[in-house]
């Protein structure tokens, strides 16, 4: 049964159309990557899934409500790691769970055992009481995941989950994404720009392009269909997306990513 | 009869029951979250009271300096009350007002984060995240009020410790402040860079300062300036902290009409914000 059901959503900013008419659908319990160059409407996608964009045309159902009619319940629904930094370094990392238990709603009864939880299963346990400033990047990222999942969402958002981290801090990531979905059956819908990190994590990918989806399907079948004996995703990549060098982004992305990089960093 | 009917009725029952419980407990979540938001900046100032510590420097400079020079000077008529007694509420306004007015930077660094994002995404109503964040600047300024308290009781100010008026003042001061912290989160979300933010923070700071009944009676303004300080919500603030803070006080305005002003001014200005709020994740 689909958890995520897009059909024909449009978004454009100025005239500019940053997601053309795209439809797809997601599977309950899936972990699906979204993948494309700067500026291909990723996190556009993400924006609109989560209730932040409202649809320019086009609409889409995310655990079966409408993204546009019944944003308070996709909402509850879901839980959502934006790109950015997203936790608070002004606060302890248990003040920083302790806020999205309150606004989430979860009941006073569970909320203490909830939050331990969180930590437990994110290996912050030590560092519960330390100001999140304090954290190393893998930390925070983390205690962000932690964050998005005190309710048990039914759907987590995660936009370039591993961005900034070393490839220790990335596995440590990767191993709490896949453990989430086989533990509470979360359905992941990730963007990422790394190949490999799509290619062992997701079981279905997209590859976006200019606004539009180019392709769909399992990591193996993309390869498949371009062809070749030692096809990569990085190969699938180029070939649906890679037709100039410079594809988009702009200075603001630029500058967003970067900041992102160099505090997780 | 349908196979479906038996399910029918149980499910309008509910529906029901929904439609008289919700504004209730509505009500209640708006309340409990717009107190999370709230209790979410006192902590962040309990970490960290540098920035309060720092903020109590100006009114000290005006009280110590331009209310002792003037006080001797005797340049402004201020009836029988002593000028310093008559700055000092006038002065607990002001800091309040810097306090609230430049706490929309905030808002502007949790965007360029992230962190907006995330509480907009959370089942939070935007008017629990607006009046919460004003509401966290209206606390900034109590601890205001307790730095300007203890200056006034060293300058010899006559105090009124009067319980009932010591807790008008604080809700004047909340109140006032969390109007202008909504006025700035409105500037936030309009003008979305720093550099713009603090700018135009300092130009609307010092007409709403000068435009007042501060530092001065309105009655030596000239006429388009008193019509102006008429319409400026700190006026109401002042007056309301003359007749509270001051033994000697009494209000030009009324109460009623003062405090009246300052929760239509706050009202509205959150009603706003909120309606801005979902700009910042775009």
């Amino acid at each position: 049964m689909p958890v995520i059901e897009i059909s024909a959503i449009t978004r454009r900013f100025n005239g500019l159309t940053a997601v053309d008419a795209l439809t797809m659908s997601v599977e309950q319990g899936e972990i699906f990557g979204l993948l494309g160059p700067n500026g291909a409407g990723k996190t556009t996608v993400i924006k609109m899934l989560t209730t932040l964009l409202p649809p320019t045309s086009g609409e889409a159902k995310v655990a079966g409500f409408s993204i546009t009619h019944r944003a308070a319940n996709v909402r509850r629904a879901i839980g959502y790691v934006p790109q950015m930094l997203s936790a608070d370094g002004t606060l302890t990392g248990y003040e920083n769970l302790w806020v999205f238990a309150r606004l989430y709603d979860v009941p006073r009864a569970e909320r203490e055992t909830r939050i331990h939880d969180a930590l437990a299963f994110m290996g912050l346990e030590d560092a519960a009481n330390k100001l999140v400033r304090t954290y190393s990047g893998g930390m925070i990222r983390r205690l962000e995941i932690g964050q998005s999942i005190l309710h048990h969402p039914k759907v987590l958002f995660l936009d370039e989950p591993t961005i900034g981290l070393d490839p220790l801090a990335r596995k440590a990531v990767w191993e709490h994404i896949m453990e989430l979905r086989d533990r509470y059956g979360t359905t992941i819908f990730m963007t990422t720009h790394l190949m490999d990190e799509a290619d062992s994590l997701c079981q279905r990918i997209a590859i976006m392009h200019h606004g539009k989806m180019v392709a769909i399907g399992p990591p193996l079948q993309l390869k498949t269909a371009v062809g070749g004996d030692d096809v990569t995703l990085e190969d699938v990549f180029f070939h649906y997306a890679g037709d100039k060098l410079d594809t988009g982004g702009g200075y603001r992305d630029t500058a967003r990513t970067r900041r992102t990089a160099k505090r997780l960093g | 009869m349908t196979p479906r009917e038996p399910d029918a009725q149980p499910s309008v029952l509910a529906e029901t029951t929904l439609k008289v419980s919700a504004p209730f407990f509505g009500l209640i979540s708006f309340v409990q979250k717009t107190l999370v938001i709230a209790e979410l900046e006192v902590r962040k100032l309990r970490h960290d009271p540098t920035e309060l510590l720092l903020r109590a420097v100006q009114p000290a400079l005006w009280l110590i300096i331009f209310g002792e020079v003037f006080t001797r000077v005797r340049a402004i008529p201020t009836g029988e009350i002593r000028y310093l007694d008559f700055l000092s509420p006038g002065i607990l306004a002001q800091s309040a007002l810097f306090v609230a007015i430049f706490s929309g930077m905030t808002i502007i660094w949790e965007r360029d984060l992230g962190i907006v994002h995330k509480f907009l995404v959370s089942p939070t109503s935007r008017d629990a995240l607006a009046l919460g964040k004003a509401l966290a600047g209206g606390v900034r300024a109590l601890s205001q009020a307790v730095f300007i308290y203890v200056l006034a009781i060293v300058l010899g100010v006559k105090i009124n410790w009067n319980p009932l008026a010591l807790v008008g003042v604080l809700a004047a001061v909340l109140l006032a402040a969390t109007a202008f912290c909504a006025f700035s989160l409105i500037i936030a979300f309009l003008v979305k860079t720093r550099e713009r933010f603090m700018g135009i923070g300092q130009v609307l700071t010092m007409p709403f300062f000068f435009a007042s009944n501060a530092i001065y009676p309105i009655s030596i303004m000239p006429g388009w300036l008193q019509a102006v300080a008429r319409g400026n919500p700190l006026t109401y603030e002042v007056d309301a902290l003359r007749a509270l803070m001051l033994a000697q006080g009494s209000s030009a305005n009324g109460l009623g009409m003062d405090f009246g002003v300052l929760l239509l001014a706050a009202a509205v200005l959150v009603f706003i914000a909120a309606r801005l709020y979902p700009r910042a994740a775009t």
